[in-house]
């Protein structure tokens, strides 16, 4: 038998047996980003804008559905286009296709959520140079499959818009006592002499909530914790 | 083909980069017509919030029809030019950087329970970026009715706190003229001796700590542009006082 078929059947056997489209290792590909491989808490990428616009929830909620779909999007279209890309010019691909994503959502947004877009403004095209999106891309998407890299677009985004919700819950809860702009500390709490704390609204305590973030799921989470 | 040769790495930037070009022009054009509504309805919402009209960017054009009364455009020597439509046809950044004499100015006029009331459109520098903003007269063309800013990339939490409602409240009220009838403009100045404002003579207001800057960038844009209603103002007390 040639080279040339002894690869086309092995290639044909291992479509023929290919895993179920939620195997054991697909699902990890969507849960570990949550938790055990966080972009945020473990990995310490995407800070910038973690401590950027975690001030509000709505900011922070409409942040992460467009890192979601800039990120699920970009690892799909890398996967698709892997065996096609020079070696050479790989970064710059990257980028193209990112920016061109994140352009999309900014006209997007513009045209359909203009408020939201105005107060995101610069940190929509912030996206493009978010470390976790060009990360995914180089270390995952450039060697898998479409659907495990689209997996793993949506998981690390998650992973990263979670911890981005859980700062600005706690940010806009204790910073000014509104969640989605609503006020949720009733006025007779206010009467007691509770006060907002202004400090909540400054991002260094968005760098300190996540610290604290880290700290809890370090403390339940062993396979974190280093070996001296 | 040899995917590291340089004909193929020329081939695939270029193929990508058309293809994602026409896909961005094609999403940008649809999405136009969409866009320009937003602002378009934005700018009405703070034209008529300085009069003390505020509501939310769907309403702002029904609101706007039944407020303002008159659009003006006027020439630097006070007079109107008739055949330029003031809210869609000025934009003031583009009409600053034209010869100064062959300039022209926004001017709105509101009713509201058959009180009148003069916008003008602002727009200077801050500390990093463009501030704009508009402010509104009472019918004397002195006292402040009202005031809102905005800013492109003042610093958050000093420059931009000029946006805040507790800083434009601290303009109205205020003149802009001194009592010989001279133009002073309105200075935003740290260390007043008035910080609750409730000094309305003195031209002044009291300044954002941490934001000396942008204040001087307010002072600025308020003497500047309205520097140029002058001749207008003259000519309308005139006409007045003849009657």
């Amino acid at each position: 038998m040639s080279e040339k078929n002894k690869n086309k059947s092995s290639f044909f056997f291992i479509s023929k047996n290919s895993e179920p489209i939620f195997s054991k290792k697909n699902r990890q590909l969507l849960t570990d980003p949550l938790d055990d491989n966080n972009p945020i808490t473990v990995q310490v990428l995407g800070i910038c804008s973690a401590l950027a616009i975690t001030v509000q929830l709505k900011p922070a909620i409409v942040m992460t559905m467009s890192v979601i779909f800039v990120m699920a999007s970009s690892n799909v279209i890398i996967s698709l286009l892997r065996n096609l890309i020079p070696n050479r010019i790989r970064i710059i691909v990257f980028l193209v296709v990112i920016s061109s994503l994140v352009a999309l959502v900014d006209e997007v947004l513009r045209a359909y959520a203009y408020d939201v877009s105005k107060e995101l403004s610069i940190f929509i095209g912030l996206i493009v140079t978010n470390c976790i999106v060009m990360g995914r891309l180089e270390a995952f998407a450039l060697g898998n499959g479409v659907w495990k890299s689209f997996l793993d677009g949506i998981g690390n985004a998650f992973g990263y818009g979670f911890i981005l919700i859980l700062v600005a819950f706690f940010r806009e809860l204790l910073g000014s006592g509104k969640l989605m702009g609503v006020q949720v500390i009733p006025d007779f709490i206010y009467e007691m002499g509770y006060e907002d704390n202004g400090l909540m609204l400054l991002s260094p305590m968005a760098l300190i909530t996540v610290g604290l973030i880290i700290w809890v799921q370090r403390s339940r989470n062993t396979k974190l914790i280093e070996e001296n | 083909m040899n995917r590291d040769s340089n004909l193929y790495t020329f081939l695939f930037i270029g193929l990508l980069i058309v293809g994602i070009a026409s896909i961005l022009t094609f999403t940008a054009r649809t999405l136009k017509p969409l866009q320009d509504e937003n602002v378009r309805n934005e700018k009405m919402q703070n034209i008529l919030s300085t009069v003390g009209v505020n509501v939310n960017r769907e309403e702002a054009e029904s609101y706007y029809n039944k407020f303002i009364i008159q659009e003006l455009s006027l020439k630097l020597d006070g007079s109107i030019n008739e055949s330029l439509n003031p809210f869609s046809e000025i934009d003031l950044v583009k009409e600053l950087k034209k010869d100064y004499n062959n300039q022209h100015f926004p001017l709105y006029v509101a009713e509201i329970d058959s009180k009148q009331f003069y916008i003008i459109e602002l727009r200077g520098f801050g500390l990093w970026d463009a501030i704009w903003g508009y402010i509104s007269f009472e019918s004397d063309f002195n006292t402040i009715k009202g005031a809102s800013f905005d800013h492109k990339g003042e610093t958050a939490g000093l420059g931009a706190e000029i946006t805040q409602d507790w800083f434009k409240k601290s303009f109205e009220q205020e003149k802009i003229f001194n009592d010989s009838g001279d133009f002073v403009g309105i200075t935003v100045l740290k260390g007043n001796n008035d910080p609750g404002n409730t000094d309305k003579n003195d031209h002044e207001v009291d300044a954002i700590s941490g934001s000396t800057i942008t204040g001087d960038g307010v002072t600025n844009m308020i003497y500047e542009r309205i520097k140029n209603y002058i001749p207008f103002i003259n000519k309308m007390n005139q006409s007045v006082v003849m009657n």
